[in-house]
């Protein structure tokens, strides 16, 4: 099968491909049974500097200054931690925050904060026989997620990488050779020479057409991993993993220090070395907080599963636009979904799982 | 309370007099100091794009110098060891120095903390109260704390014993030792956990064994004691306060062997890494010979090798080690090859390759360089400050109700000190 690779790739969302397990979910609502048992928040938030920050949100909406940017950033200065906050502070963090938005990039701009769903455990499993390299994953996911893009080095950011690696074999004319001379030691002829899936590989290749000949792919992004090594090194935990799965950060709060970046053996998550290059009508307005609202210079971000997509029963980006339907995705926890039944029937194995991170990113093959 | 007013106002007015060699070189940092601003203004208007940092690479000059500057200030220990712990007279005289390195030293780790970090001005969300401070999960929460803890300590050492010397009364031991046996400790646990915030990371190959707290309180105790030299040196010859050999002998006693243990440590994971040559050793094969063409640090990991073989070899030779006009250049050699071992030699290679097998190479631009160098004389402008004060002290220029403009005018030498202690 080749398939030309398209550099402008339609998300087109068609409500006839949304798996049973996703569209069975009842409309999202924010429960806001849940701040009552966070008494010990609401203290921090009460002691701290959040009251102070209600307050500012509050006059600069109540204003209605001419400069709504300007008076909202300020406002911005002082929220606090995303996850401590109540739900009237979430409430008036999302106004605040469409409202700079809007102005911003001249439209209307929806900022969700639903929470995540009881019962929902988010997993995602990828059929390496199928992927074709053509990387419209990797584009569809940079216009759905409002990443950076501009043209300039560290301007353009992507999420999904697809590793293009050579196809290994091995040559009768190396067979006798390799043996030591000298002060040598013994090496085999055909030592060095590629055979199966590696993580090395080129992901900036531009082929005319896909798949190459001699390449297969194998695509990488976060791994929302269970026992995230992220999370566990960032210092203010502004990155944490959600109730349904995904690894989730906080752009507000994120202070630039880089230690999860170092820490991620999967190398998933970047930097804004400036502010993100996104220009007005290229810019996705249904964002969520968790999820592909625009980030602002000097903070990390990474893959988040389409937040904004997957808690309102609709599929990733990268999984909408898959050629050949190498990407599924949906429920752990329903026995029925496509993840568990790959889970329940094929050869899946895990990326670097000696690292005990435990992925929630599958690899399968038929 | 009036004495502690007089001892501000005093040690203020002190610091800030000196003659035409002192306000040119202090002229000289703040000058070199300007332009570290000017970088920090442009990494929080533009962004880090400024920098030669990348996706790939993201910890560069910045954080390697902090790893750096961690061991200096670590390394003050081997004064304040020796001094309480083995009784040492000479030392003793001259802890307070060491103090003031170390104050010094933590001082310019900050500095590099807001140069590194994407959003410092967010950096109150790791207050305590208004922000959240993620413990006991996060190496660098633990370092933040150690680091802090390191500062306020030296700080109150360091400062209620100049204050103790001031007003000529007693240091209350009782309330001091303490202090000073937590301080010894504490430097140990500063450079311990900065090892283990980089150690602790199973995605960087490189830096995952542990070895690397052993290695760097070795290399940070002779790399600390060798600045301390350089100082003491300077001090002795541009101020009338004497600083008995006996005090630099042990300090070149301890690079010897710190230099030497130092070396045998990176001998180790050479033959263990290339040995089995596995993946995770790329980074350290990077570093010695290049990997996919490229080999810009080739030249300096090799230098900074040859750079620490010669100083050992130097310290090793007692007639060397104790021959002053050959001693400087032992520890320039040592402190430099320690620098980029520590700094490029360690930090960046760590990047190369990346977890997904990607080979790219780190240009620090001159706003980097610029900042750096910056921030080093922020640093150095600090301890010539703290530098001149304790030796106005200690030589008794500055005491309570003693006439400090007369006294420092009628010895003009004085005043060069803390402006020659930090070249």
């Amino acid at each position: 099968m080749t398939v030309t690779p398209d550099k402008s790739p339609t998300a087109d969302f068609n409500p006839a491909t949304l798996p049973p397990a996703c569209s069975a979910r009842p409309p999202p609502v924010v429960p806001g049974g849940a701040t009552a048992t966070n008494s010990r928040r609401n203290f921090l938030a009460a002691g701290g500097l959040l009251s102070v920050s209600s307050l500012m949100g509050a006059a600069a909406l109540m204003t209605q200054s001419d400069d709504a940017k300007a008076t909202v950033e300020w406002a911005e200065h002082f929220q606090g931690n995303y996850r401590l906050m109540t739900a009237a502070e979430k409430a008036e963090t999302r106004a605040r925050l469409e409202r700079r938005y809007s102005a911003q990039y001249s439209k209307k701009v929806s900022v969700d904060t639903t929470e995540a769903l009881p019962g929902v455990l988010m997993g995602y499993a990828l059929n390496i026989r199928k992927c074709i390299g053509c990387r419209r994953c990797v584009n569809a996911c940079v216009e759905e997620n409002n990443q950076s893009r501009g043209k300039n080095p560290g301007e353009r950011i992507e999420w999904i990488q697809v590793l293009k690696m050579e196809r290994g074999g091995f040559a009768k004319e190396k067979m006798n050779e390799g043996y030591p001379e000298g002060l040598g030691i013994q090496v085999g002829g055909n030592a060095y020479t590629p055979a199966g899936q590696v993580l090395e590989g080129q992901y900036h290749y531009e082929p005319d057409l896909v798949p190459e000949k001699d390449a297969t792919y194998m695509p990488i992004a976060c791994m929302q991993c269970e026992k995230p090594p992220c999370v566990k090194v960032c210092p203010v935990r502004t990155t944490y993993r959600e109730a349904d799965g995904p690894v989730v950060i906080d752009y507000n709060w994120c202070i630039g220090c880089r230690m999860c970046m170092g820490a991620c053996p999967y190398w998933a998550r970047r930097i804004n070395l400036t502010t993100p290059v996104l220009p007005k009508q290229e810019m996705n307005p249904v964002t969520h907080y968790l999820g592909n609202r625009p980030r602002m210079r000097g903070v990390v971000e990474k893959c988040h599963w389409c937040l904004q997509r997957t808690r309102q029963g609709r599929y990733p980006a990268c999984v909408e636009v898959c050629p050949v339907g190498a990407r599924k995705f949906g429920n752990l926890l329903d026995p029925q979904s496509e993840v568990s039944l790959i889970l329940a029937r094929k050869n899946v194995f895990r990326l670097k799982a000696e690292l005990n991170t435990f992925p929630k990113f599958l690899y399968f093959y038929d | 309370m009036h004495k502690l007013i007089n001892f501000t106002i005093d040690y203020i007015l002190y610091v800030l007099k000196g003659g035409v060699k002192f306000y040119l070189w202090m002229g000289f940092l703040a000058v070199l100091s300007v332009g570290a601003l000017y970088g920090f203004y442009l990494q929080n208007t533009e962004g880090l794009i400024v920098t030669g940092m990348t996706n790939q690479i993201h910890d560069g000059l910045y954080f390697a110098n902090l790893v750096f500057l961690v061991g200096v200030a670590a390394g003050a220990v081997t004064i304040v060891f020796p001094a309480y712990v083995y009784h040492h007279k000479a030392m003793h005289e001259v802890t307070v120095l060491g103090e003031m390195l170390a104050i010094s030293a933590v001082c310019m780790v900050m500095l590099f903390v807001f140069a590194h970090m994407g959003r410092p001005d967010r950096l109150w969300h790791m207050l305590p109260f208004v922000g959240i401070f993620n413990m006991p999960g996060s190496m660098l929460a633990w370092d933040v704390l150690a680091l802090n803890g390191y500062l306020m300590l030296n700080f109150a050492c360091g400062f209620y014993y100049l204050y103790a010397k001031y007003t000529g009364g007693h240091v209350n031991n009782k309330f001091f030792m303490p202090l000073v046996y937590t301080s010894i400790i504490w430097a140990l646990s500063i450079h311990t956990v900065t090892a283990f915030l980089i150690a602790s990371m199973p995605a960087r190959p490189m830096w995952f064994h542990s070895m690397m707290p052993i290695r760097f309180i070795t290399t940070a105790f002779a790399a600390g004691p060798c600045l301390i030299i350089l100082a003491f040196m300077i001090i002795r010859k541009n101020t009338k306060f004497w600083i008995q050999d006996d005090a630099i002998n042990v300090l070149s006693t301890i690079i010897t062997w710190c230099l030497g243990l130092a070396l045998f440590l990176t001998m180790s994971e050479i033959v263990v890494e290339l040995y089995a040559r596995t993946e995770h050793a790329n980074g350290l094969y990077y570093l010695m010979f290049g990997l996919h063409g490229l080999t810009r640090l080739v030249p300096w990991f090799w230098s900074s090798l040859a750079f620490m073989i010669i100083a050992f070899v130097m310290f090793l030779i007692p007639s060397v080690r104790t021959n002053y006009k050959l001693l400087p250049f032992a520890c320039v050699l040592a402190f430099v090859g320690i620098w980029i071992e520590k700094g490029m030699g360690l930090i960046v290679p760590g990047f190369i390759p990346t977890p997904i097998g990607e080979v790219t190479e780190y240009y620090p631009t001159l706003i980097e360089i610029a900042m750096t160098i910056g921030i080093w004389a922020m640093g150095l402008f600090i301890w010539s400050i703290l530098l001149k004060g304790a030796i106005g002290i200690l030589v008794h220029d500055l005491r309570y109700e003693g006439n400090v403009a007369g006294k420092s005018i009628d010895f003009p030498s004085s005043s060069g000190t803390a402006a020659s202690a930090s070249k």
